[in-house]
């Protein structure tokens, strides 16, 4: 919300009058202001009071074999959350981040194990793939002008029956020793999987291109407005088609992380994650309807995600609570921003009125 | 004026911390509901006092159910188990992976996992036996250097002859036969039609039994009724199937009950006594087979028990008293067979309850 001064609808009377009259507030915002109470702030200060209370309340949570066991799942969402986010800030969405996933990793198990390739080759070939899916999606949704939500539900199926047309019913499991235990290694006691360097990465990346490109600062326009955006000279179709290539490239190598950490290739493999890639997202303050949100937030939403649900494993209960749980959360991160918002209108309209009494009893 | 937008202020941020603390309400809330409802686990002083957990391949499961009802009801009888249940609601590897994490962290003491793929649990498994944990596997193995012992509930072999032998005796030795199993890559399933295979060619007995045909209802009711019901319009002179699955025989007892082949043509194979007691009592299926499943819960605890006190390890040729069970003896690859299949029909069906 405070990421984008500019764009920002803060066009209610009271927000004109409240600029003129303190000049500072919405105008300037900050550095540090903006870090320490914008949407991502937010994000970050649940997360810290969800590990503070669950350290408190469930036993065993604090301690080094948490910080492992809840990163090491959070990474591949995590992975493709970052591409998530910038599509989601463009308006788009993407499900079928899960489904590329799946393709890529039974990709990855045939061409190991059947074609006998040499496994580097195997990960190039899976990061092709994926970037293939992407620029079907793509392709659909720039091209024929199509809905993305509508798009990538289809190829949320499509990508999930190739990868059973590839795979078939089998399993393989005879990936590299020395890579599968890398996969699942730590720095040091740290408790830290030596995987996150590369997602860290990742993330670095993705910010950098949203906060600090011309690139990125477009998507926020093109989130508000595809055609105020046109008009300003943002290439629209090019900056979304290659969102959607990344995103499939990068789901590619979250499906190759993660039948090297399960040591499995399965043509189910990866099912089912794009709800906690949203749901992430969007708890990381990103707003559905597009021109929102930031990275920051956005780690700290798959955190909160991960954190909620180790702990309820943790604390032993069975899936079906932690389904509801993340639906839950889902719907909240959803109409937490638009209910805030009305309650902030009515307050101003509260204190316009106010204002308007006392200048005119004055 | 300024004033006004000092208190703006001010209330920006109380609404802010207001909202936060709302959501730490919520979550404390979640949190310690969860935690009260939740099982600790239990560090073991003594050599009689252990915690174990069963990992089933998925909640919610009649089989599974009465797998780990046998667990329960061992745990309950030995004094200082703490026994407890955690697992996924699909069968799904990844999910079973985050549950024995947290199994690890909790220092549980024995592990027994029925796996959803036996290589993908291995690396979990070998971080909570690092952790001090005993690994014991029941009915779905993983591979052999991620566990202890693994519980299997009958010989495949034995599946596989049992099966047959009651097909035959009730097509009096001759005739078309069908196989109708689960899914064309089931392990088990594979297993046991294999040995019916190998028996129908080899023994004498069997040479004028002809299998015609084996066919998949993939283990879902519908598609098993409809396989049952295309079976039998493509080979009308079948007169025995063997359904190796508990869904397939169930569907198939339920399609030829209502068609006209219902006491013509013989059904045989594993079902659960409570599915099946119905046909049994009309006349549909004569006789059918399956082990009692508790008894791999049963056999899960006091096998945990052994392993816990040291007494033994779970090497080829170890025993360990099985409450009423017996004695169990530890087989090749490390194995325990819980017992041989029970033949269920009219006479005995009414005193079992599962």
């Amino acid at each position: 919300m405070s990421d984008t001064p500019t764009m920002t609808p803060n066009t209610t009377p009271h927000q004109t009058t409240r600029t003129t009259a303190t000049a500072a507030p919405v105008k300037a915002r900050s550095t540090a202001r903006r870090l320490l109470l914008g949407r991502n702030a937010n994000s970050v200060y649940v997360l810290v009071l969800i590990v503070i209370l669950a350290s408190i309340l469930v036993p065993y949570f604090a301690g080094t074999a948490t910080v492992s066991f809840l990163l090491i799942d959070a990474i591949p969402i995590l992975l493709m959350a970052m591409p998530m986010a910038l599509i989601i800030i463009s308006g788009e969405i993407d499900l079928s981040v899960a489904s590329t996933a799946g393709l890529s990793a039974a990709t990855m198990g045939v061409l190991f194990h059947n074609q006998h390739w040499n496994i580097w080759w195997v990960f190039v070939a899976c990061i092709i793939i994926g970037l293939l899916c992407g620029a079907f999606n793509g392709v659909l949704i720039t091209t024929f002008g199509l809905p993305s939500l509508a798009v990538t539900i289809g190829t949320l199926a499509l990508f999930r029956g190739l990868a059973l047309v590839v795979i078939g019913d089998s399993a393989v499991a005879d990936f590299p020793t020395d890579l599968t235990a890398f996969a699942t290694s730590t720095i040091g006691a740290t408790g830290i999987p030596t995987f996150m360097i590369f997602v860290a990465v990742v993330v670095i990346v993705f910010a950098v291109i949203l906060h600090f490109t011309p690139f990125g600062r477009a998507l926020y326009a093109l989130g508000f407005s595809t055609e105020a955006a046109s008009f300003v000279g943002i290439r629209v179709n090019r900056s979304k088609f290659w969102l959607y290539v990344a995103s499939g490239g990068i789901s590619a190598f979250a499906g190759i992380f993660w039948v090297l950490r399960y040591s499995s290739a399965q043509s189910d493999s990866v099912s089912g994650l794009e709800l906690s890639v949203v749901a992430a997202v969007l708890l990381g303050g990103v707003s559905i309807f597009g021109g929102s949100g930031g990275i920051v937030g956005v780690v700290a939403g798959v955190l909160i995600i991960r954190t909620v649900n180790y702990s309820l494993q943790l604390a032993g209960l069975p899936d079906t609570v932690l389904t509801i749980v993340t639906g839950t959360l889902l719907v909240l991160s959803v109409i937490a921003p638009s209910v805030s918002a009305r309650i902030r209108r009515s307050t101003e309209k509260r204190r316009n009125h106010n204002i308007t009494r006392e200048v005119s009893s004055a | 004026m300024k004033l006004f937008h000092l208190t703006g202020g001010t209330s920006v941020t109380t609404r802010r911390v207001l909202a936060i603390s709302a959501v730490a309400t919520a979550a404390v809330m979640a949190l310690a509901g969860c935690a009260s409802g939740g099982t600790g686990g239990t560090t073991s002083g003594s050599s009689s006092k252990f915690s174990i957990a069963f990992v089933p391949k998925q909640l919610n499961n009649p089989y599974t159910d009465v797998e780990l009802g046998g667990g329960k009801k061992a745990a309950a009888g030995l004094s200082g188990v703490s026994y407890s249940v955690v697992g996924p609601n699909t069968a799904s590897a990844s999910s079973q992976v985050s549950y024995i994490n947290t199994l690890t962290q909790k220092k549980i003491n024995v592990i027994a996992i029925a796996a959803n793929d036996p290589n993908a649990v291995c690396s979990a498994l070998n971080q909570a036996k690092t952790g001090g944990a005993k690994i014991i596997t029941f009915d779905s193995d993983t591979a052999k250097s991620c566990r202890s012992l693994f519980i299997n509930q009958v010989v495949s072999k034995d599946v596989g002859l049992i099966e047959v032998k009651q097909v035959a005796e009730q097509i009096n030795y001759q005739g078309d036969i069908a196989i109708l199993s689960a899914t064309a890559n089931a392990t088990n399933q594979n297993a046991w039609i294999d040995y019916m295979k190998a028996e129908l060619k080899s023994n004498p007995k069997y040479s004028k039994i002809n299998l015609v045909a084996t066919v998949y209802g993939n283990d879902d009711d519908t598609t098993s009724f409809q396989v049952a019901q295309g079976l039998l319009s493509t080979y009308p002179n079948l007169k025995g199937i063997i359904s190796p699955t508990t869904v397939g025989i169930a569907a198939t007892a339920r399609y030829l009950s209502t068609s006209s082949y219902k006491g013509k043509v013989a059904l045989v194979g594993l079902g659960l006594p409570n599915q099946m007691r119905e046909y049994v009592k009309d006349g549909t299926v004569k006789a059918f087979a399956l082990w009692d499943p508790a008894k791999i819960g049963t056999a899960a605890v006091y096998a945990a028990k052994a392993l816990v006190a040291g007494t033994i390890t779970g090497k080829e040729g170890d025993t360990f008293k099985a409450g009423d069970l017996g004695t169990l003896k530890v087989g090749a690859d490390n194995t325990v067979i819980v017992g041989p299949p029970t033949e269920f029909d009219a006479s005995n069906i009414d005193k079992y309850n599962f």
